[in-house]
């Protein structure tokens, strides 16, 4: 406790591996706290959260606004700092941001200066992979968001939801632990949206790559995921674990589904108690 | 019923045509308060006069040669002054400790008038070429270093977040990130800079030259020659006007992907 209220350098190494509280477990969030000081004094923003990603999986964070979903993510992926407790990735505490944790945001992110072949490549040239396994990397993920035709085109001549495409191929391409998402689609028309929802959930029943999704649009979270963690209002923290016990093989029509509308109800009970 | 519309596009030929239409309309009212005699000559000259003023100093060299001399003057000062203060700026746009040493001097040093530093310059370096630099330089560096922070400061965070979780460092997210990213932005601050750079090159050549296109200005007024005043002044404008072509062309050409261009 309160490890991270010390110094920087009192912190442990990135490489220095800590016991995993679980073997399969790659985002493990323990007691999370944040606090943002101001002239006013001190706010608490979250408190005491509790939660817990395997690998494989699909999570969603829904919350009502100002709970704080977005700042736990980006404390996740280091972007914020936490004011006390644990974040521990794969068997990591982590130090700041890194390629390890893949990020897509909610604003449009592509670099403009590069092309979205230029924009894929961009980790795996930082990472220093062979050129060769680069455009083949390339080759795969312009495949699996469907815009071989775009290869060379700017990021202007990009529509949001391409857009949003291609940052999702240039996260994965870097074969990161986790993927982080933040509110992506949330900019999009509803129809790009569904659109973007089915192939969100394509790519993960393919590549299988362990995301942790925030959203406020709770027929996404339940559409996508296979585990929802609800948070409570200012401040934040876990309110109820649900399991989405959904077919394995989506698609848009599983939206109108007995199932599907009770789980969405549930979930929405759950947040409508909190924003009255 | 709104007839008139806010912000809507006329087209490149209507623009052209007015903007010609406008230059014209200012050389005919000239024309006509000189040629009917209205106003005195010697406060408006006539535009024959200085189209006249132009082909005898084109023919005697001298136009060439006092052009030739500002331009140099103007080019080793500004470059002197992005060589450094791009650097400088970018540093202050990125780091806040540099920007909390660096950004209140040069707030304050700006708004002191670069024409009260010209006999302290001369005192220190001299009435040489180097006071005339010098000049141009202390014009344009601070302005300069507090543009190009602001456009390294324009950068959005999420872009430089985007860097972070696909690994990289501070100095990469500097280079591949920041300095690529403010491109576009960096090269309408010069094209800015420059044309103050002119309006100091004749702050400098007012008081400490004999050579040069603010020289010639100040030389003819002693001898009433407003038509040569009048040329020397048309003739700043039009090489103003062409080096800010220049870098809209040059900004057109080398960044095609910067959103909302013009």
């Amino acid at each position: 406790m309160g490890l991270f209220q010390k110094k920087k350098n009192m912190l442990p190494e990135r490489n220095s591996h800590i016991e995993a509280n679980l073997a399969n477990s790659k985002i493990y969030v323990k007691d999370v706290k944040k606090v943002y000081h101001s002239a006013k004094g001190d706010t608490l923003a979250m408190d005491h959260v509790n939660l817990n990603v395997l690998e494989n999986e699909f999570v969603c964070i829904v919350g009502p606004s100002g709970c704080g979903k977005s700042t736990l993510l980006r404390m996740v992926a280091g972007l914020d700092e936490i004011s006390g407790g644990e974040i521990v990735i794969q068997d990591r505490h982590i130090i700041g941001p890194g390629a390890d944790r893949g990020m897509v945001f909610q604003a449009y992110t592509l670099f403009p200066w590069m092309t979205v072949a230029e924009n894929i490549k961009f980790g795996l040239k930082i990472r220093k992979i062979p050129a060769k396994e680069q455009e083949e990397i390339v080759d795969k993920y312009l495949k699996v968001i469907k815009l071989e035709k775009f290869r060379n085109s700017y990021p202007k001549e990009l529509s949001g939801g391409m857009k949003q495409r291609v940052a999702i191929a240039r996260a994965l391409a870097n074969s990161p632990e986790v993927l982080l998402m933040d509110e992506p689609f949330s900019a999009l028309d509803p129809q790009t949206k569904a659109d973007m929802q089915l192939l969100m959930r394509q790519i993960w029943q393919v590549e299988k790559p362990t995301i942790l999704f925030v959203t406020h649009d709770i027929e996404e979270a339940v559409f996508l995921s296979n585990k929802i963690y609800v948070l409570t209002s200012r401040p934040g923290t876990v309110k109820k674990e649900v399991r989405v016990l959904l077919p394995y093989d989506r698609d848009l029509s599983l939206k109108d589904t007995e199932q599907f509308i009770k789980l969405r109800k549930e979930v929405n009970g759950l947040i409508e108690h909190e924003s009255l | 019923m709104i007839k008139i519309k806010i912000r809507k596009d006329i087209g490149k030929k209507q623009y052209i045509l007015l903007a010609v239409v406008a230059f014209l309309v200012i050389i005919g009212v000239w024309a006509i308060a000189s040629g009917t005699g209205a106003v005195d000559e010697i406060f408006l000259p006539k535009p024959a006069k200085v189209v006249q003023y132009y082909i005898s100093s084109i023919q005697d060299g001298s136009l060439w040669e006092n052009t030739k001399i500002s331009i140099y003057r103007i080019l080793l000062g500004f470059i002197l002054a992005v060589i450094l203060g791009i650097p400088v700026g970018i540093l202050v746009g990125t780091f806040k400790k540099v920007e909390a040493v660096i950004r209140p001097l040069c707030e304050f040093i700006r708004y002191m008038p670069v024409p009260a530093f010209v006999p302290l310059i001369m005192v220190w370096v001299g009435i040489g070429e180097n006071a005339k630099i010098t000049v141009i330089f202390i014009g344009t560096f601070f302005q300069l270093v507090l543009m190009v922070a602001d456009d390294a400061m324009s950068v959005p965070d999420d872009l430089i977040n985007a860097g972070y979780t696909l690994g990289t460092t501070t100095p990469m997210t500097i280079f591949k990130i920041i300095i690529p990213a403010m491109m576009p932005r960096l090269m309408e601050t010069l094209r800015m800079m420059i044309g103050w750079a002119w309006t100091y090159l004749v702050s400098a050549e007012l008081v400490a030259a004999n050579t040069g296109l603010g020289y010639t200005i100040l030389k003819s007024q002693r001898f009433l020659s407003t038509d040569a005043i009048f040329g020397g002044i048309i003739l700043i404008g039009l090489l103003g006007l062409i080096t800010d072509r220049i870098f809209v062309f040059l900004n057109r050409k080398l960044f095609p992907w910067a959103e909302g261009g013009r």
